[in-house]
């Protein structure tokens, strides 16, 4: 973002990190301290609501997969949802 | 004069505090450290009118306004992270001035050096897995169609085989991208102290090709650090449709659950 190179001053040196990657880490990662403002940040379902914009178009479909195939698989979350069948 | 919140990055120890001169944060403001005891804390001055909670919301949703923040956020942590141990805090974290920023940290003292004791010399690689798995449409084409069929007879029977052969080239590609993620795990083992799983990246943010499968985050002591870059690199080798992809190293953001409040929750565990 052109906004973001205003302010950035740190020498060029390395690849500018994928957004994606990087929302990875602020939105779920992060010591989750309570600012005196912003109480629901912290909250997970407030940061899936930020995001289902940009992240969450297919996660559906992919949650399915790890659902058909892998029981305990990491991304599974519970969801239900339609098979992989012809309609 | 307008009414300034505070924005806090991290925190860090104070015994030897980095030189964060020309340092600037989210809203162009200079980052200065707030101690107390042991720890102190990077913040900077940011405006009422972009940070309130309400402003927060609705920047939140604003891609622009999200990418802006959290590179920014992250150039301040890697500046930090450049000079000391750091413990980074999740976007958007906000006082309402020094004074409260100051009263956090003594509360949570303790916590803060226990944790940055155990970062310290540590760095974070992110390790995906992604597959090359083919399309589950009807439409798209298969690799390997299945005998044709008499011209215009039993047409649904066809529709189903090529529906079958298309799902079971979906499965084999997800056995594949599963013992690939398999083998990043055994790979790690030894070099890595720690691991969390973030969500596989799917949407219009995940622009490289292939299906995200796996996309963890480890925690490697900073001597290990190449061993494991490398390790990483060639965990998939010989697995076909697989790639591995590396990122790093950052600081660890992944490796803060233990003071979250609500240990329960976790900040990003699952």
């Amino acid at each position: 973002m052109s906004e973001y190179d205003t302010y950035d001053d740190r020498p060029v040196s390395q690849p500018q990190v994928a957004l994606i990657d990087l929302l990875d880490r602020l939105l779920s990662g992060g010591a989750v301290l309570t600012g005196d403002l912003v109480l629901s940040i912290a909250d997970i379902d407030l940061v899936r609501i930020s995001l289902r914009a940009v992240m969450v178009a297919v996660r559906e479909e992919l949650d399915e997969q790890w659902a058909t195939l892998l029981p305990s698989g990491p991304a599974l979350t519970g969801r239900d949802g339609p098979g992989d069948e012809p309609v | 004069m307008d009414e300034q919140l505070c924005y806090a990055y991290a925190v860090v120890g104070s015994s030897a505090p980095p030189d964060l001169a020309g340092v600037r944060g989210v809203a162009g403001a200079p980052v200065t450290l707030v101690d107390s005891g042991a720890v102190a804390a990077a913040i900077s001055a940011v405006p009422w009118e972009g940070f309130s909670e309400a402003a927060l919301k609705v920047g939140l949703e604003d891609l622009e306004w999200l990418e802006a923040t959290a590179r920014a956020h992250h150039s301040v942590i890697e500046t930090l992270a450049a000079h000391t141990t750091v413990l980074p805090l999740r976007l958007a974290t906000v006082y309402l001035d020094e004074a409260r920023v100051r009263q956090m940290l003594r509360e949570r003292e303790a916590d803060f050096a226990a944790l940055l004791d155990r970062l310290t010399d540590h760095v974070e690689w992110g390790v995906k897995v992604y597959a090359e798995v083919p399309p589950s449409s009807p439409s798209a084409p298969t690799a390997a169609p299945p005998p044709s069929e008499p011209a215009g007879a039993d047409a649904g029977r066809a529709y189903l085989r090529r529906r079958r052969y298309q799902r079971q080239a979906r499965e084999d590609a997800w056995r594949v991208a599963e013992e690939a993620v398999r083998r990043t795990e055994q790979q790690a083992r030894g070099l890595a102290v720690e691991r969390t799983r973030h969500r596989p990246q799917q949407g219009g943010l995940a622009r490289v090709p292939g299906e995200n499968v796996a996309n963890d985050a480890y925690l490697v002591p900073r001597r290990l650090s190449e061993e494991f870059r490398t390790r990483m690199l060639h965990a998939a080798d010989g697995l076909p449709g697989v790639r591995v992809d590396v990122t790093g190293p950052w600081a660890p953001y992944s490796f803060t659950a233990s003071v979250a409040p609500g240990a329960a929750e976790g900040a990003g565990q699952r």
